[in-house]
């Protein structure tokens, strides 16, 4: 694969990269010097022009997200860091922040001095306890060497970061169900407009940013928006971290440009499929409709190339499952995983995630026939667009792509479509 | 029974009050003070975090009910998180959970006679790449196997 040099990951493995002196010695914070240099609105079209897009799972171009915040309502501004990481099937922002924390402040510097923000908070998901150690260490540092605080190095630029750490809830992902959880109440995502950019967090124009999207700004800022467009695809511009899970003989995650075939990452960086051939793939995150493995032969990894396939980025991490996966099983434990995290205000949602994991459940007892199948693809179009957030749908999208490509799997189960129920003799 | 927070405890509360213009924000904090303090969220504890924050008790227990991570109950001295999500099902957490299972003669959500073990089957821990995986407490375990369950589940025992 091509040369390319690490942004992400570079401090991976690095001795002490995760603090100060070893992130400064590794050129941390330099990109501050060109930030601090140009006017907010040119860091805005900065990141615009460099077509970094959120690395969350929406894929919403970053400075474009930034430009929406007004300027003139007189009240703070905020950002907020989604770092609740929970997409089963994803696990890369955890390693981020415990590697390399401060390139997350420096990011967090970055976007802050572009939308006027001097107050940042992160959300941590409640399982990442060594993560919120790191971080709440290295803003301690940072303070204390002047690059958060009071004018910092001298800018004039005044910022302060804090941690806020979740306690278990999927939908704190959802950027209004954050908003929430952060200001204390159950996460239940509220309704837009007005969006969160006008009207987020205590009321007042919010950003909400993924972790690695934040990361990604620092090379930006130092080295221009040409020389990152000149990385990865036309459309998926940079680099990300890549994750893959599930049935490959190596597991892990990579960092490399856009756009690699999605065969030779699993070929190549996973060393081939685990216990047999290739029978589907979930490209990024569970939410994201499954991919047969004859989908997967022409698939690359970017943005274009999964909505050409009809699937989504989503959050770049890859579950691959082989020949022998009982693709029942695997959407049992996706209705049970949506139905346990719905939160429960929309009707759609919280009546049809658990209706479809009784049915799942009733397909799996083989009590099911195949009018259930049907009867699970009528919910799933009641699911989706119906709803506060899009939680919904994402168990809408699995349940449609499992039954529509697996269908053989789930037939099994079922019993031969009804015999016809005797008319009632009046 | 009532319980009430230490002085330091407050003290420490307030400083992470001060970090958000509204008070209220500072409850999910408060919730995880009164666990480390007092174990677990009872509803006694609800009431003095409804005092200390400034919102009523019904507020509290709202919010604390929405989120998984509050033990409501009392759990053991080892509490046992297996995940059982997506990638971890496809490499044997099934086996995981039969293995503590049978080993502690606990089901999902139940505490040992001992009090010295408590298991909850929880939803993704954001370790698909090292699964099947748990959380014992706040550390994670990864990779694992039934054997190293069942290792593990000793090596604390003899603790």
């Amino acid at each position: 694969m091509a040369e390319f040099e690490p942004q992400l990951t570079k401090r991976f493995g690095v001795k002490d990269g995760h603090k100060l002196k070893g992130f400064l010695e590794t050129g941390g914070y330099a990109s501050l010097k060109n930030l601090f240099a140009k006017k907010p609105p040119e860091v805005i079209e900065e990141v615009k022009a460099s077509g970094l897009k959120g690395r969350g799972g929406a894929g919403f171009p970053a400075g474009m997200k930034w430009s929406f915040v007004p300027q003139n309502t007189g009240k703070p501004i905020y950002l907020a860091v989604n770092a609740d990481e929970g997409e089963p099937g994803t696990f890369t922002d955890r390693y981020m922040m415990f590697h390399d924390p401060h390139l997350l402040l420096e990011g967090i510097i970055c976007a802050c001095y572009a939308i006027n923000s001097h107050t940042a908070y992160i959300y941590v998901r409640g399982e990442f306890f060594e993560q919120i150690e790191r971080l709440n260490a290295a803003i301690e540092e940072a303070k204390k060497a002047n690059y958060l605080g009071k004018n910092i190095q001298g800018s004039g630029f005044d910022l302060e970061i804090y941690v806020h750490r979740g306690a278990g809830a999927y939908i704190c992902g959802e950027e209004t169900g954050l908003l929430e959880s952060l200001e204390g109440k159950p996460g239940k995502p509220r309704i837009k407009p007005p969006f969160p950019a006008v009207v987020g967090l205590f009321g007042c124009p919010t950003i909400i940013n993924n972790v690695k999207t934040l990361c990604s700004v620092p090379w930006i800022i130092a080295n221009g928006a040409a020389a990152y467009m000149a990385i990865g695809t036309k459309e998926s511009t940079g680099t990300h971290v890549f994750g893959l899970s599930g049935h490959v003989n190596q597991t892990g995650f990579w960092e490399m440009p856009f756009g690699l075939p999605m065969m030779d990452f699993i070929n190549n960086y996973g060393k081939g499929v685990k216990g047999g051939k290739l029978k589907a793939v979930i490209p990024g995150g569970s939410s994201c409709p499954v991919l047969t493995a004859e989908e997967c032969q022409d698939l690359t990894l970017s943005y274009e190339s999964m909505r050409d396939h009809k699937t989504m980025f989503g959050t770049g991490c890859a579950i691959i499952m082989n020949e022998h996966v009982d693709m029942v099983k695997v959407l049992k434990n996706l209705t049970h995983f949506y139905s346990h995290e719905s939160c429960g205000q929309c009707t759609p949602c919280r009546e049809g995630t658990a209706w479809e994991d009784r049915i799942m459940k009733k397909i799996l007892d083989g009590e099911a026939t195949t009018k259930e199948l049907e009867l699970m693809l009528e919910i799933a179009d009641n699911m989706e667009g119906k709803t506060i957030c899009v939680l919904s749908a994402a168990l809408a999208m699995p349940v449609r792509s499992f039954l529509k490509k697996f269908r053989g799997d789930f037939e099994k189960y079922c019993k031969a479509a009804s015999v016809a129920v005797p008319e009632a003799v009046s | 029974m009532p319980v009430t927070f230490k002085p330091e405890v407050v003290k420490e509360f307030e400083g992470i009050a001060s970090r958000y213009p509204q008070r209220r924000a500072a409850l999910l904090p408060a919730l995880w003070l009164a666990q480390r303090e007092f174990g677990f969220v009872s509803l006694d504890a609800m009431k003095a975090v409804a005092d200390l924050v400034g919102c009523s008790p019904a507020q509290v227990l709202e919010t604390a009910n929405f989120y998984t991570m509050y033990q409501k109950e009392k759990p053991g001295k080892y509490h046992l998180q297996v995940c059982q999500t997506i990638a971890c099902l496809l490499n044997g957490s099934e086996e995981i959970k039969k293995t503590i299972q049978d080993k502690l003669g606990v089901k999902n959500g139940e505490t040992t006679k001992d009090g010295q073990f408590s298991y909850q089957a929880v939803e993704c821990l954001a370790s698909c790449h090292t699964g099947p995986c748990m959380r014992v407490n706040d550390e994670y375990h990864e990779g694992l196997t039934p054997e190293s369950t069942a290792k593990l589940i000793d090596e604390l025992k003899k603790k």
